[in-house]
């Protein structure tokens, strides 16, 4: 799968751009806050129906104007396939492919699968145990629609729970046939949920350790691990168990929206055992071996795409990753970088087709080579 | 717009309340408020009245809840219709929605919304006793569950289901043509008469949902 072309108007510090790419390794330079990573959220946003970096849609769309539009031109399974989305602060939000309007925005999410790798990614590891399940259902969600579903209905039945809770607190009356009925309903929909993290964290861990051990070349023991409520007991009877504190909190203190992911490095944490090296290969290690995840669940490699990552990587390990995505079967690349000089070296004898866009103030972009 | 400057505060009143209709904007009210002052005076008294009447002579069925010019609305009037089979549905416009169909014989059973904490609304709110009661009188055969399928819209099926379970009485619900989170109000006629005949034991979704 790869994007030909992106046609942003009014995105972010973008008027108005537009972008031919090549089917291989498409390079973005320039000083930082000119928007290089502005172009890759673009193309997030074509995919995933959101920013990477922005959850306030309104706040994607140029300070001074009404609206946005992002149009990318993809080709999908050798075929074309058009993507508009447009962004008003007045207004829903709308996607169309192929000039027709999907119904739900969750319909579009997985068509054309991506891949992340950014700065902002380490609050994965500095973060709360929210950035972690966020991270599962990005991913997950992207191949299998079914989750996302019933990820959506678990959210709502919770948030619907929640308010009974405080609605009985608030009237102190309290009645256990209009809770069972949201608990019966959400017991169903962790049930699924609980069992897709599972095989997912199941499959991910030996390529992410294998991605890890290549990068760094070192033997540290890394670890991922999926923590559930729901390992230990049965969802009934933990919320059984939990009324009396839930009742007193006046929200749901057990189920799959406690889930966590474990990060480890030789069995200890790798927020306080990782030195700022290994947490950052840890990161690039798990997205790489999210996009052979995808790649193999939904047959098309995802594009890839690279915000910023050879900062404060040495030059060893900066190679070991260009070597890595220049492989076969990694599809298309779109890379962000503050050095041109640094970006041509890496590329330059590799014989991988290329493009060079170069960004400067205000969101223009000129395209450098051929 | 501002209309604050305008030569008419009886314009401006008229402007006002158009505006409170869904999807109406200022531009839009004071258009149609415009077009209304071309017309015959005769016409627009007509277009006032009809409203007032409206809203003023209009009734629900005692029986089933539904929008009606009666007591009884013509469709729990009509005896060539099936009394033992009871759709219950959200509201009226979803009553519209299945009789345009023309694919089902029996009557309904308007509930007036579906359990959603966050809009207030418990199962207390809802007509559940009048329903009840037409089951406990041995009336009912088959209870045929076309809520929208929403989570609230599930859950509420759920908890009609876990009452009536132990009566006498089929509960089914549409068969699953329609779209998860659909409205019935937008499935097309097609779909929703198939999924009318179509119907299944509500017992049998239960696992599979
Ligand atoms: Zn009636």
């Amino acid at each position: 799968m790869l994007l030909k072309s992106l046609f942003l108007t009014h995105f972010k510090n973008y008027r108005q751009a537009e972008m031919e790419f090549s089917r291989k390794v498409n390079c973005l330079v320039g000083p930082n806050g000119v928007g290089k990573t502005n172009v890759l959220d673009a193309i997030y946003y074509l995919s995933m129906c959101k920013s990477y970096l922005n959850a306030v849609d309104q706040q994607n769309i140029h300070y001074d104007e009404e609206f946005a539009v992002l149009q990318g031109r993809f080709e999908r399974l050798s075929k074309k396939e058009s993507i508009y989305c447009s962004i008003h602060r007045s207004k829903k939000k709308q996607i169309k492919r192929n000039k027709k309007d999907y119904q739900k925005l969750s319909e579009h999410i997985g068509l054309l699968p991506v891949v992340m790798i950014s700065p902002v990614d380490s609050v994965l590891i500095s973060g709360g145990s929210e950035e972690r399940r966020k991270y599962m259902d990005r991913v997950i969600s992207q191949y299998d629609k079914d989750y996302l579903d019933k990820l959506i209905r678990y959210n709502r039945a919770l948030t619907q729970r929640n308010r009974l809770l405080k609605e009985f607190a608030r009237s102190g009356y309290f009645d256990t046939d209009s809770i069972d009925i949201w608990d019966e309903q959400m017991i169903q929909l962790a049930a699924t949920i609980h069992q897709k993290r599972r095989s997912f964290t199941d499959e991910l861990i030996p390529v992410f350790q294998r991605y890890y051990h290549t990068i760094s070349g070192a033997r540290e023991n890394v670890g991922l691990a999926y923590r559930s409520q729901l390992h230990e007991d049965d969802f009934r009877k933990l919320l059984t168990q939990a009324i009396e504190k839930d009742r007193v909190l006046q929200h749901t203190t057990v189920g799959t929206h406690k889930d966590d992911l474990e990060l480890t490095i030789d069995g200890h944490p790798i927020k306080k055992a990782g030195s700022q090296g290994q947490q950052k290969t840890f990161l690039v290690a798990l997205k790489l071996a999210q996009f052979e995840f995808i790649q193999k669940v939904k047959k098309i490699p995802p594009i890839l795409l690279l915000d910023d990552i050879f900062d404060k990587f040495d030059h060893q390990r900066v190679d070991q990753i260009i070597q890595l995505v220049s492989d076969q079967h990694f599809g298309q690349i779109f890379l962000t970088d503050t050095s041109e000089q640094r970006v041509k070296e890496l590329l330059v004898d590799r014989q991988t087709d290329y493009r060079l866009f170069r960004v400067s103030t205000g969101g223009q972009v000129e395209q450098a080579n051929n | 717009m501002d209309l604050e400057n305008f030569s008419s505060k009886l314009l401006q009143e008229a402007v006002d309340e158009f505006a409170k209709l869904p999807g109406i904007g200022k531009k839009t009210a004071l258009r149609l408020v415009l077009h209304l002052l071309n017309r015959d005076q005769e016409e627009v008294n007509q277009f006032g009245n009809t409203i007032i009447k409206l809203r003023n002579e209009i009734q629900r069925c005692r029986s089933c809840h539904v929008i009606s010019d009666g007591e009884l609305c013509p469709i729990c009037a009509d005896n060539n219709r099936d009394h033992s089979t009871v759709c219950v549905v959200e509201n009226s416009r979803d009553v519209m929605a299945i009789e345009s169909t023309h694919q089902y014989p029996g009557i309904y059973h308007v509930l007036g919304g579906i359990i959603s904490p966050m809009d207030g609304m418990g199962p207390g709110d809802l007509n559940i006793q009048s329903l009840e009661e037409k089951v406990e009188a041995g009336q009912v055969n088959e209870i045929i569950l076309a809520l929208s399928t929403t989570m609230e819209g599930d859950t509420t099926n759920f908890f009609l289901y876990k009452k009536f379970r132990n009566h006498p009485v089929r509960i089914t619900t549409l068969a699953r043509g329609v779209a998860i989170g659909d409205d019935l109000e937008y499935a097309d006629e097609l779909t929703l008469g198939k999924s009318i005949q179509n119907r299944t034991l509500f017992e049998n979704t239960l696992s599979s949902q």
